[in-house]
């Protein structure tokens, strides 16, 4: 029995209320008047496609043993390097076994995420591979007073594929492709160039979802009544619906588009809803999801008993009702790098990134792996050569340790104004983790005067720093303090 | 078993400059001026010096790397001269040579200088170091400051004590407070205008708690010392010899940072260096028995901590004694008679050397307006990097045979 073992997803943190962004650009574009209602969820500015990626990712598999994880399809079409498999950061995070490990990017298209959920199929079913993570993840910028602004969210979500124990069971799929050009972004462009809406709402979505659909069903033999949840896309909350009511999908069925809570989250976004939709499900269901892109994938899944048995470290659902309003738009600006402001002499430098260091220490920066002392089992970051415990150091006696999925507390910390952020004060501290070891870390996704000497923490993948020159993007680990516990 | 440095070496001539935003003047013109007053200080010829230390740690954005700058500056006749850098210690550092260089005999005169030009950057603050730890890490850590790797002190001492941060503030104020009345005395200092704690706690915000005047200025500055065995002191005639009696180095190994055992409200580095040096000096009771310091007071935090890992106030109790003057130029023991680095700011190479400067000058009874009163023993500390990875130096001066 081949189909989905484990799901998971992410939204960041903040949201943005649309009326946050009217109040601000209706002046210069009043259309976007059309879509008042609702908030987008906005990566922090320290996130990106891959750093979402592994957070979607670590959701998923929280419960999985990450071992026996031998294939790793990453889809977006916000990828921070053109040349270096991102997926590849991804499972460096994750510390994935590299011996066997299969890994790609799907990029290019929207339905990017659906055709890496049909690869990872393929593979399993063919017994090439035992399990396939599917992370799809995007976080698209807009510019300014834009519907693309209006209707665009940032997420994340992730499926775990396999031949056993599955909690949906692949039933099938269909796919088309054609090249609908709703709209494109050009090689070295920075935004998203669209097409007049009413055409990619009818001719688009409108028609080519439906033909799929129906074609799908047709060579499957089945009926849109055999299915408990409709999954696809579409940020025309109205077409989405009439889409519905065309295939005679009854809106109790259908999933939601996630248009007033989260914005469309571009490839990850059939993958988000698939996510939620199997939070909800029940064994028996049948769940038909597709994605939308230059054509259409369909893909249906029956889910069983096992469905019952598995739960998300979140979830989407939770990681939806975990949200902090953020009401500062032109802060949202220059989060994304819409506006120029001055981050002074001091934030000019930029030291280049190691990939000779990076390479030697992919385990500790990427994967947040330090040591485990056999000798004295003390828990330490970052590994060194002799073990830290002044009444051992031992050398050399030592098992890899994760701290990735560790909780810690606060043991000391600061807000800094003089060190240069976007996002100023700079808070970091030392975090001391249940069980030991400690870490000296940047902190993200908290407001200072919220965090206190003994707050729990976790710990999130985050983008480091971003090399405008040379282009490349470095990522390390952030504490993250639980205001509510 | 070794002895100890104590009474083996004698300084025989300090020189210091005005520190301050010395725009005009470069590093080689703060040596000169320093080395200037020093030598004549010591009354011997430039000849004479037969090895020298210079301590230096922003070399970058300052005279670059190697000691031949300062050999340059100086025209210092083709002797052996070192540079030498351990963050914030630099200058003990020099020093430290210097002193080890005459003790061992390997020389009769050695000379130690510092030097730090820190303002042809373009901005405030230290230069920036996000490269200065290393490159790997440089991949890693928080993007950090100095104020801010101080700050998170106050949170970790009063979390251990259960105070308000508020109150540990108050205690940061009057530590500031002191060394600006202090700084106010003295014309080589770089900030001379005495504050109120009412200004110190309604400064701006530097990183949390720290505000403006919790901080110390940043400076240009150089400060040397020429030093000999005191048998040749005396022999050149020199009374009132004042002599090393203690001399102490201790880093961190990492148990701050990365074991559990740190409460995150003291420096293990001081609490061992500075007992290392009592007992190098003979000193049994150091609250009894020190006259005077110079403690690194980079932010005011530091220096309140600091109190208690010289053991000089109990752990817990160096608010109280702040608050109390102890440590007031009237008090039990006065601290950073001269302003400290709170007003001379901190040219990283020159501050361990300008400690020590004020302490010669006191126990020479040379200090004018800011002279204490039979001045026995001199501490100077400083403390390199940051609460949880550090470098403690500590010197203790006297004088010969007391």
């Amino acid at each position: 029995m081949v189909g989905i073992q484990a799901y998971g997803g992410y939204v960041p943190r903040y949201r943005i209320s649309r009326m946050t962004i009217i109040q601000n650009m209706a002046w210069y574009f009043p259309v976007i008047m059309a879509v008042a209602g609702g908030e987008k969820a906005i990566a922090n500015w320290d996130e990106d496609a891959v750093s979402m990626a592994v957070e979607a990712a670590y959701d998923c598999l929280a419960a999985r043993d990450r071992k026996r994880v031998d294939g790793l399809f990453l889809a977006s079409t916000t990828l921070p390097f053109a040349d270096r498999l991102n997926a590849g950061i991804v499972a460096a995070a994750l510390n994935l076994v590299e011996d066997g490990l299969s890994a790609a990017d799907y990029t290019a298209c929207q339905k990017a995420g659906t055709t890496a959920c049909l690869a990872a199929l393929d593979a399993v079913s063919s017994g090439s591979k035992s399990g396939v993570l599917v992370v799809a993840s995007d976080q698209r910028r807009t510019k300014m007073a834009t519907m693309f602004e209006m209707f665009y969210g940032d997420g994340a979500a992730a499926l775990l594929f396999g031949r056993d124990d599955v909690i949906a069971e692949f039933i099938g799929a269909y796919s088309m492709n054609c090249d609908f050009v709703d709209h494109y972004k050009g090689y070295g462009k920075e935004f998203d160039y669209g097409w007049e809406e009413r055409w990619v709402r009818d001719e688009g979505y409108g028609r080519i979802i439906p033909q799929a659909v129906n074609a799908f069903l047709a060579k499957h033999s089945m009926k849109i009544a055999d299915f408990a949840k409709v999954v696809y896309p579409c940020y025309f909350t109205g077409t989405h619906r009439a889409i519905a009511k065309e295939l005679g999908i009854d809106q109790s069925h259908l999933q939601d588009n996630l248009h007033n809570t989260c914005g469309d989250t571009g490839a990850a976004h059939p993958i988000l809803m698939l996510a939620q939709a199997l939070e909800g499900a029940k064994p028996g269901d049948r769940i038909l999801v597709a994605g939308f892109g230059q054509g259409c994938d369909v893909l249906a899944f029956a889910v069983t008993e096992n469905i019952t048995k598995f739960r998300p470290a979140q979830g989407v659902t939770a990681s939806l009702a975990s949200r902090v309003e953020f009401t500062n738009y032109l802060k949202f600006t220059k989060f994304r790098d819409l506006i120029t402001a001055d981050l002074g002499i001091r934030g000019e430098a930029n030291p280049n990134a190691s990939l000779t260091v990076l390479w030697r220490k992919r385990k500790m920066i990427l994967g947040l792996t330090g040591h485990l002392c056999t000798k004295c089992g003390t828990p330490q970051f970052p590994p060194m050569p002799m073990c830290v415990n002044p009444n051992c150091q031992a050398v050399g006696s030592f098992e890899d340790y994760e701290f990735a999925g560790r909780r810690g507390r606060v043991e000391m910390f600061t807000g800094d104004l003089l060190s240069p952020s976007v996002d100023p004060p700079a808070v970091y501290g030392l975090v001391s983790f249940d069980g030991g070891g400690k870490i000296f870390v940047d902190f993200t996704d908290c407001d200072l005067n919220q965090v206190k000497v003994g707050m729990p923490v976790k710990m999130a993948f985050r983008r480091r720093t971003r090399d405008q020159m040379r282009g490349f993007t470095g990522y390390f680990w952030k504490a993250v303090p639980q205001v509510q516990g | 078993m070794a002895s100890g440095i104590r009474d083996k070496v004698a300084i025989l001539g300090m020189g210091c400059t005005r520190f301050g935003e010395r725009w005009n003047d470069s590093a080689e013109d703060l040596l000169v001026e320093a080395f200037q007053e020093c030598i004549e200080d010591a009354g011997i010829d430039k000849g004479e010096i037969q090895a020298a230390w210079l301590g230096v740690c922003f070399d970058e954005v300052n005279i670059g790397k190697s000691a031949l700058a300062a050999s340059t500056a100086l025209r210092l006749p083709n002797i052996a001269v070192t540079r030498v850098e351990n963050f914030c210690a630099s200058g003990t550092e020099s020093f430290r040579g210097a002193v080890y260089a005459v003790a061992s005999g390997a020389c009769d005169i050695a000379l130690a200088m510092g030097v730090e030009k820190l303002k042809d950057i373009g901005y405030g603050g230290l230069p920036e170091f996000s490269t200065a730890l290393g490159i790997t890490n440089s991949m890693w850590f928080p993007n950090m400051t100095a104020p801010g790797g101080f700050a998170m002190l106050a949170t970790g001492y009063a979390a251990k004590y259960g105070l308000d941060i508020q109150e540990v503030k108050k205690a940061m104020a009057h530590v500031s407070v002191k060394s600006h009345a202090n700084g106010a005395l003295n014309p080589k200092a770089h900030l001379r205008r005495p504050v109120t704690e009412e200004q110190v706690l309604m400064a701006p915000m530097i990183a949390f708690p720290l505000g403006l005047f919790d901080c110390c200025g940043v400076s240009d500055g150089a400060a040397c010392a020429i030093v000999t065995t005191p048998e040749i002191a005396k022999a050149m005639g020199k009374k009132d010899i004042v002599t090393v009696k203690a001399l102490q180095l201790a880093l961190s190994n990492g148990t701050e940072i990365a074991y559990s055992d740190w409460d995150g409200a003291h420096f293990i580095t001081t609490t061992k260096a500075s007992a290392e040096a009592y007992r190098e000096a003979g000193i049994k009771n150091p609250r009894e028995e020190i006259s005077m310091m110079e403690v690194h007071d980079c932010f005011s935090i530091t220096e309140l901590v600091t109190m208690e890992d010289l053991h000089i106030s109990e752990r817990g109790k160096a608010p109280k004694d702040v608050l109390d003057g102890f440590f007031d130029r009237d008090g039990g023991i006065p601290c950073q008679i001269d302003g400290g680095l709170k007003c001379f700011g901190h040219p990283i190479g020159a501050s361990g050397l300008r400690m020590l400067y004020e302490m010669y000058l006191q126990l020479l009874e040379r200090a004018g307006q800011r002279q204490i009163q039979n001045p026995r023993y001199g501490l100077t500390h400083n403390l390199g990097g940051f609460p949880m990875f550090n470098i403690c130096s500590i010197a203790i001066v006297g004088r010969y045979g007391d």
